[in-house]
């Protein structure tokens, strides 16, 4: 916020009208709320397009006998784990800590990787078992629905990557700290609709 | 007081209160893992009446998200915060319309559809 802005803004009697634009991180954060929403109604697509087809196992497996529990719980515990440690690089950012910033990312990016390597395992050992996405129309809905979430994580580690690089490369500088604070909204919508596929999918499955 | 929310509005996940910053995350941590283990609990027992655990389950998971939007994304129903929560309105109002109106059609279509051999009967 400029001194002109921060002058105008802090004046009860100076209207709306006249308090000029928004700063860029206001601006900048809205944009990307309103992208992540969004992103979660292409989601909600895929839910639907899951819970219409989940029945249609054309005589092979079907969810009850494909997952394991335990296993998903293990994912659950490291995205949500990960979405912590992304809230505490965010306050890391907020005080300008370098160290604390490179500690709590690194183990968001260690837990993210974790969770797609667990999720990665699981999907070739179905492929291998002969439940593949060709298989039924449950199976491709099942492999659409997970893969994208999976898709959208392996992004958002390449993001973090890219915003470490940018952190040791240009500091703390307002566009960096910016893009950090997108990535952070990003990340926790993801555990958000990660909530949703872990119950419809693995403890919804019949 | 009108005249003092600011028109700009403020971005979403900022922190409301700087120095709580931490807490709201651990206080939204352990919320979001008893909700889980309860989630993950009642899909297996048989404590619960069964065709009533899909709803348990529904309920504990839109707990969970609430959860998430409080503690981790700081949206709240602020003055500064209402472009934010309206946006999520919206959002929320697409995604249900999507799913269960999705739902609620094709398991009407499937209800009202001739049976897969008579079709074939038919075909003959």
């Amino acid at each position: 916020m400029s001194a002109g802005e921060q002058a105008l803004a802090g004046i009860p009697g100076v209207p709306l009208a006249l308090r000029g634009p928004a700063p860029v991180r206001v601006v900048a954060g809205f944009g990307f709320w309103l992208f992540l929403l969004s992103d979660v109604i292409i989601f909600s697509a895929l839910f639907a397009t899951y819970s219409v087809l989940s029945g249609a196992t054309a005589d092979g497996p079907s969810a009850a006998e494909l997952f394991d529990k335990r296993h998903v719980f293990l994912e659950t515990m490291c995205l949500l784990a990960s979405s912590v440690t992304c809230g505490f690089g965010s306050l890391a950012i907020h005080r300008a800590d370098a160290a604390a910033t490179y500690f709590w990312m690194g183990i968001t990016f260690l837990l993210g990787a974790c969770f797609l390597t667990m999720e990665g395992r699981e999907f070739a050992s179905m492929v291998a078992a002969g439940a593949g996405p060709s298989h039924s129309a449950f199976l491709s809905a099942f492999f659409t629905l997970v893969g994208t979430h999976g898709l959208h994580v392996s992004l958002g580690l390449v993001w973090l990557l890219i915003m470490l690089l940018q952190l040791a490369t240009l500091g703390f500088q307002p566009m960096v700290a910016r893009r950090f604070f997108c990535f952070g909204l990003f990340w926790h919508a993801l555990d958000i609709v990660w909530i949703g596929v872990f119950t419809i999918v693995y403890l919804g499955a019949k | 007081m009108d005249m003092q929310v600011k028109a700009q509005g403020e971005a979403p996940g900022v922190h409301p209160r700087e120095q709580h910053g931490a807490r709201s995350y651990l206080i939204g941590l352990l919320f979001a893992v008893a909700l889980t283990l309860a989630s993950f609990w009642a899909s297996t027992t048989s404590f619960v009446y069964a065709p009533g655990v899909p709803v348990l389950l529904g309920t504990l998971a839109i707990a969970q998200m609430g959860v998430h939007v409080a503690f981790f994304l700081h949206i709240s129903t602020a003055p500064d915060q209402a472009n934010n929560f309206l946006a999520l309105a919206f959002g929320v109002f697409v995604t249900a319309l999507v799913v269960f109106g999705s739902m609620m059609i094709m398991s009407h279509l499937n209800h009202n559809m001739m049976p897969m051999d008579e079709l074939m009967k038919m075909q003959r």
